[in-house]
């Protein structure tokens, strides 16, 4: 490892993995709830494991986004870390203020949570995805603004590159964003309206920034091509995503009670917004096969180029198939939308985190890449994962697709609750496919740990 | 991508795209804003509904159901149930009427304990939702 502070970035990466974990857990209960209606009942209500899960893969995201530009940063910069107390400050910070918050959940009914924790100040609780507590909102931000200062001092001082820039754009922009979700005007459809700003414009803008710049970072030192070519790339890719996304936010606003000109501006922009997903994927194949070095980590080239797949697949292919009005007049809010949501946070953001990950934790232990051992069981990992989610997405697609028929548009439309038991069938094969997902993760964390003759020393 | 086309013309349309595209849904969410009042029929909101959009929300409602097609897919449509139900006496039944220690084997929604006058701010807000001109969502009232 070229710098010495890069190393705090092993802390914010153990934490992600242990927090993935934990969300993969609380999505297997929920999966059997889903089948067995009353597991846990009245102990963890779905809608306390739904928050658990969801929240756990925002901030094990976040933990590896940090990570990621802390291990990023100095080396684009070609200078240590600004400051390495305040980002292991921060880190323990952030640690403790997500697990008090989980425990929060778990602990007292979520009005009584509401009471203790300042939502009678600022009522910005109990909306999906936007479930912490005001004061963790509060903690999130300070420290956000503590790593942006962090990394922004420490670009300032170095180097500039492209790929710092295009991951310190998308960075400050997911700070920004989040500053819509203490907005919850008493109106509904502004609330929703912004709620947006929030959960579109991070997925499908800013985020895809931080995706491009880590999978660029990646590429160019696993391939060993030519920065300025990979960088172009990177402008182009993000220039479409930006283009896209920013007006692609109308396909949220069908069925809001926004007018219906979103019907054609949501439509035709999102339908567009496939394209910067299937150029990324062009991007890492055509790299890889570009490439001016046989880099000893095969695991993390995998991981790059199973991002740049899967990212295409769940948000660019399971995106673009409920995006234009008139479908989603039928399939908003159903199986399909979860369908979707799954393979796309996957395929793009926690794939891109275990990329880099992958990359990055050998060479912080010392080495250019783990051992031929560790790396199959990672490999096997990385299969076990990816094509379990896959199969966890074509069930739901199944079971989405039934339930629209019977429920929305069938001459006989049937109550919610009938058409929940007749498609349970789909339900039960998910949860079992959720289990291979968890032993592909047990394997995952397990390759951690194999040691097997090592490789070279990083340079 | 090789040849004439340079990294720095790459990096001027991504600051020039973004910006315009920006622009452009600025302007589209200011005219949006004018004419919501129309639609989202702001001018009825009563302190009660707003209260019964508090208890929808520190009650995390939405971590179970969806409201106008948004929140989870694991309970019925919110957004038209007052409909669906059979007005607000219907919903504030339905409400009460949990058992504490959920249905054997189904799906079952909490026993929240609301006060009468908690769940009447309930049904006066999803009343109120019900109203709003959502573009004929959902396709029937199945929700
Ligand atoms: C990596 C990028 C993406 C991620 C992580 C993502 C994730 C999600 C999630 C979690 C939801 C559900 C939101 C909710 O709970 O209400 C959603 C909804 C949606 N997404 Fe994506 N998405 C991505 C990209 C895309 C793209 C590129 C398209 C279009 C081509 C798209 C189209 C949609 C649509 C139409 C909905 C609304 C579904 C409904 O009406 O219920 N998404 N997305
Ligand atoms: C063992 C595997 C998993 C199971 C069984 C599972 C199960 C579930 C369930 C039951 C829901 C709630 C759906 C509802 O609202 O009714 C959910 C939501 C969600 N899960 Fe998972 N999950 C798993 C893994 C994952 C992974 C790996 C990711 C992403 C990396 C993920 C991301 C999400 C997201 C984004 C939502 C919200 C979806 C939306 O609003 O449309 N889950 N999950
Ligand atoms: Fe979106």
């Amino acid at each position: 490892m070229p710098f010495q502070s890069q190393g705090v970035a092993k802390y914010y990466f153990m934490a992600a993995i242990a927090l993935f974990a934990g969300q993969i857990l609380f999505g297997l209960i929920m999966g059997l709830q889903y089948v067995w209606g009353d597991f846990l009942f009245p102990a963890i209500p779905f809608n306390v494991a739904r928050m658990v899960h969801t929240n756990l893969l925002i901030v094990w995201l976040l933990f590896g986004f940090m990570g990621g530009a802390y291990y990023l940063i100095p080396e684009e910069s070609e200078t240590e870390l600004y400051s390495t107390k305040l980002a292991m400050l921060l880190f323990w910070v952030f640690l403790i203020a997500g697990a008090l918050t989980i425990v929060g959940y778990l602990a007292v009914p979520y009005a009584t949570l509401a009471k203790y924790t300042g939502n009678d100040l600022l009522e910005t609780m109990g909306r999906e995805f936007l479930e912490q507590p005001l004061i963790t909102k509060v903690g999130i931000v300070i420290v956000a603004l503590g790593f942006l200062f962090n990394i922004t001092m420490t670009v300032l001082k170095g180097r500039k590159t492209a790929i710092s820039t295009v991951l310190l754009l998308g960075l400050w922009g997911l700070a920004v964003f989040f500053l819509f979700s203490f907005y919850n005007p008493v109106n509904v459809v502004e609330d929703k309206f912004f709620w947006w700003w929030t959960v579109h414009l991070w997925v499908e803008g800013v985020w895809e920034l931080i995706l491009g710049a880590l999978l660029a970072f990646v590429l160019i030192k696993v391939t060993g091509v030519d920065r300025e070519v990979i960088e172009k790339w990177l402008y182009v890719i993000i220039t479409l995503t930006l283009v896209t996304g920013v007006i692609g936010t109308g396909h949220h606003y069908f069925w809001i009670g926004t007018p219906e000109y979103w019907q054609w501006w949501g439509s035709i922009f999102s339908a567009l917004e496939p394209i910067p997903f299937f150029a990324m994927t062009v991007f890492a194949f055509n790299m890889v096969n570009r490439r001016r070095r046989e880099h000893p980590n095969r695991a993390a080239t995998l991981w790059a180029l199973g991002t740049g797949v899967m990212a295409f697949l769940g948000a660019g292919v399971w995106g673009f198939l409920h995006t234009l009005a008139p479908v989603n007049y039928y399939t908003h809010g159903t199986q399909i939308t979860a369908a979707h949501g799954h393979m796309a946070f996957y395929g793009a953001y926690a794939m891109v985190v275990l990329c880099m990950i992958s990359y990055a934790m050998p060479i912080m232990r010392g080495r250019a890449a783990n051992s031929n051992k560790a790396q199959v069981l990672e490999m096997w990992s990385f299969w076990l994962m990816t094509i379990a989610m896959v199969f966890i997405t074509l069930f739901l697609t199944a079971a989405g697709i039934l339930q629209v028929w019977l429920q929305r548009v069938s001459d006989t439309p049937l109550p919610f609750m009938v058409v929940q038991d007749k498609i349970s069938l789909f339900y039960w094969m998910r949860e079992w496919t959720g289990v291979v997902f968890l032993i592909g993760l047990v394997l995952y964390i397990l390759s951690f740990f194999v040691k097997g003759e090592e490789q070279a020393k990083a340079a | 991508m090789s040849g004439a086309f340079t990294k720095s013309m790459a990096r001027n349309i991504f600051y020039g795209g973004t910006v315009f595209f920006f622009l452009l849904f600025l302007a589209l969410s200011f005219d949006t804003h004018q004419a919501l009042p129309k639609r989202d029929h702001r001018a009825e909101i009563t302190p009660q509904i707003a209260h019964g959009k508090k208890l929808v929300e520190v009650n995390n409602c939405i971590g179970c159901h969806t409201l106008m097609g948004e929140g989870a897919y694991f309970a019925p449509e919110l957004g038209n149930a007052i409909a669906r139900l059979g007005g607000r006496e219907g919903i504030k039944g339905f409400i009460k009427s949990r058992p504490a220690e959920g249905i054997p084997g189904r799906r079952s929604m909490p026993q929240f304990n609301f006060s009468d006058d908690d769940l009447e701010a309930i049904a006066a807000y999803l009343e109120h939702v019900n109203k709003i001109d959502d573009a004929n969502w959902p396709p029937n009232i199945q929700g």
